[in-house]
């Protein structure tokens, strides 16, 4: 039985009636985004990729993101899974070309700077390199010292590749893990043999997440998921043998998914806050009417200790940075008082960012919860074990991720772990922080309802903004804000610590990296700017921030800095510009609120500039600091 | 299960895997006759195979097909009824 399956999506009763009609078409593109949210097997993924690019040779409009184009270099037959990794770029609004150089090819086009693949200009490079491709060098015969030798020589071939893709394309670079597809000679103690290809993969492997780790590649761990599907729903020597297809074609639906939620990951398109229904979601019964003592829930029952389990699961997905939210049909004070009064809760009242109990529909109170976040509501995942609650945010708020949990609380972090919804690439302090951060902005929030004016209420916050100019200590956070802020966010440029780096040592280039600090802690940085010098101007390249600071005077402090640092360039002007994506509304009048005058230009986007022996800097609520930056 | 009621099922299973509802298929029927059976399309045929009469085909048995008539046979020899 085939295991490797996309178990967490919803099935579609009427698949085959909408993908007909989407095929006769013309049907816009959410319909087909919708029909590659089901579990596809691969002969609907198949089906739905001839129709999809049928219909939409070229981008279509309203995509998510730019269009990805992928490189799939490949040892063996890899041209089985682009149905699959298109399918799961379009189930997250993407649209994906691929290109695959020919068969065992893949050396040769990533060396000549003329050939096909160079002038594809891949935007993501996958090295899927199969098994026996890895081993090659590797003999039954060798001893300890010998079988080392070769796990390095591949290691090092495999560096080399991806230092090869980086110097070449301005790309993501994800590597494939390698199958454990080799029978043992030995039998349970293969170790004795050192040279035994089957125990020569895990710790191939091993070394393959330190060197990723170091050079900041991105794996695609299909060892971990074929352990946990089975390797028999992975990899079949029989068709390895009919068509050198190392990755079962059976499996593919899931490898597509798994390659593209890392993709969604760089793309700033993860899931940020896992929002849970109450009452049979993470304690068993109703609170309402069971009362506190009829719940299920902790020591004493299996369920219960299912339900404590979830929520263990969802208070340490909470501390490596996801936010958590409450979405219950419930009377606000029977939702809270699990929270406050019973002994077995695992997840307290101050681990929920946003507590909504009413009566309300929830698709209403998603938007609600979207919206006190400042997060879009494709950032939610919502998990309830009420079928019909499922399907009516389904339907009627179809970016919010619904996986389809079971009725046993024992299999729902199983679930939420195989949909990937979180997949992360980097993880920083501020991750680890961010918890404490939205329980400090709720304290804020109820400061705010008290003070009578918002000027005095900013004030007393105490704030002050702490800039430095990029350095080595912050670099992954501003690589994080940079690929990950989609809202205030002026032009939506990503870039990788490469890119950074090179900034870092540009004296034309000056990136600020902004952290907030007020009587409630430490928001940690939530700001970057990124100026570059052009004759005699200073040209705002890239201008972001964290929507939790939104209403903060933080913009006009930004502002103010970048002033002070053109004035050293001794420039003219400051010039800027808004490049409308589907997400940047908010800002589109960012620059007219700070002054700035509108000028037409040739260049895209809406070009603003401001002259700055015409600048005064306002009055802000908050001290300025500048830090001098920590150069490694 | 008689080779009738098989063809009848790979019939339904070829129509699937090419997306095409009219598609006629004889026991005759080879790759050269359906546009689109490339090698690829022979992998998913005959993967689609086994889930669907829940077999696994040799890989002597998959070198030996040579049109829909020899797929039937081999199906027909597990001798086992589809799910």
């Amino acid at each position: 039985m085939n295991k490797a399956a996309l178990s967490w999506l919803p099935e579609q009763k009427d698949w085959t009636q909408q993908f007909r009609a989407a095929k006769a078409g013309p049907a816009p593109l959410p319909e087909w985004v919708a029909l590659a949210n089901a579990p596809l097997d691969f002969i609907k993924t198949d089906m739905l990729n001839t129709a999809y690019r049928k219909a939409f040779p070229a981008p279509p409009p309203g995509l998510s993101a730019p269009p990805i184009r992928l490189a799939v270099l490949g040892s063996s037959t890899t041209k089985h899974l682009h149905p699959a990794l298109r399918i799961a770029g379009l189930r997250r609004g993407f649209h994906v070309d691929i290109y695959e150089p020919d068969y065992g090819q893949y050396w040769f086009e990533l060396m000549d700077p003329g050939s096909p693949l160079h002038e594809f200009a891949p935007t993501a490079v996958l090295f899927a390199f199969d098994a026996r491709h890895m081993t090659r060098g590797l003999s039954p015969l060798a001893d300890a010292a010998g079988a080392a030798a070769a796990r390095d020589e591949t290691i090092a071939h495999v560096q080399a590749c991806w230092e090869k893709a980086r110097a070449a394309f301005d790309a993501t670079i994800l590597q494939q893990t390698v199958l454990p597809a080799f029978p043992e000679l030995v039998g349970q103690n293969e170790q004795i043999l050192p040279g035994s290809p089957a125990a020569s993969i895990a710790p191939l492997n091993a070394a393959l997440r330190a060197a990723a780790l170091q050079a900041g590649t991105h794996l695609v761990a299909i060892d971990s998921r074929a352990a946990r599907d089975g390797i028999d729903a992975w990899y079949s020597d029989t068709f390895w043998h009919q068509a050198k297809q190392e990755i079962a074609l059976s499996a593919a639906p899931v490898y597509g998914d798994l390659v593209m939620r890392l993709l969604a990951a760089r793309f700033g398109r993860s899931a940020k806050c896992l929002v849970l229904d109450l009452d049979n979601t993470l304690w068993g019964g109703v609170v309402g009417d069971d009362g506190l003592d009829g719940l299920a829930l902790g020591q004493g029952s299996a369920e219960g200790e299912a339900f404590a389990a979830f929520q263990a699961y969802a208070k340490d997905l909470a501390g490596r940075g996801v936010i958590l939210a409450v979405c219950s049909k419930n009377d606000e004070a029977n939702a809270l008082a699990p929270f406050e009064q019973h002994p077995e809760m695992v997840l307290k009242r101050a681990d929920i960012a946003c507590f909504v109990a009413n009566w309300d529909d929830k698709a209403t109170n998603l938007r609600r919860i979207a919206e006190s976040l400042n997060i879009g509501l494709d950032a939610l995942v919502f998990v309830d074990d009420n079928p019909f609650e499922r399907n009516l945010v389904r339907e009627k708020l179809p970016m919010v991720a619904v996986p389809e949990v079971s009725d046993d609380p024992s299999t729902f972090a199983r679930c939420l772990a195989d949909a990937g919804y979180f997949e992360a690439l980097a993880l920083t302090d501020e991750d680890r922080a961010r918890g404490a951060q939205y329980q400090a902005n709720a304290a804020r929030a109820s400061m705010a309802g008290a003070a009578n004016d918002i000027g005095d209420y900013l004030a007393s916050l105490e704030m002050r903004l702490i800039w430095t100019r990029f350095d080595s200590v912050g670099l992954s956070r501003t690589v994080q804000l940079i690929n990950k802020s989609n809202q205030f966010n002026l032009t939506t440029r990503r870039y990788d610590e490469a890119d950074i780096k090179q900034m870092i040592a540009n004296p034309d280039c000056l990136g600020l990296q902004l952290r907030l600090v007020d009587r409630f802690g430490d928001n940690g940085m939530i700001a970057v700017a990124i100026m570059v010098r052009q004759g005699d101007a200073a040209v705002i390249d890239t201008w972001l921030m964290s929507c939790r600071v939104l209403g903060r005077k933080v913009e006009e402090a930004t502002l103010q800095i970048l002033a002070e640092e053109a004035g050293r360039w001794g420039v003219a002007t400051l010039r800027g510009a808004y490049l409308p994506t589907a997400k940047n509304g908010m800002v589109k009048e960012h620059y007219s609120k700070l002054g700035f005058a509108p000028v037409v230009t040739d260049e895209p986007g809406d070009w603003y500039e401001l002259r700055l022996d015409s600048y005064r800097p306002p009055a802000l609520p908050m001290v300025i600091e500048a830090v001098q930056p920590a150069l490694a | 299960m008689t080779d009738e009621t098989i063809l009848a099922d790979v019939t339904e299973l070829l129509r699937e895997v090419f997306d095409d509802p009219d598609l006629a298929v004889t026991p005759e029927t080879s790759a050269k006759d359906v546009p689109g059976w490339d090698s690829m399309k022979q992998v998913m045929i005959l993967l689609a195979v086994e889930e669907k009469f829940e077999i696994e085909l040799s890989t002597r048995e998959m070198d030996r097909l040579r049109n829909v008539g020899d797929l039937v046979a081999a199906i027909g020899s597990h001798a086992k009824a589809p799910s």
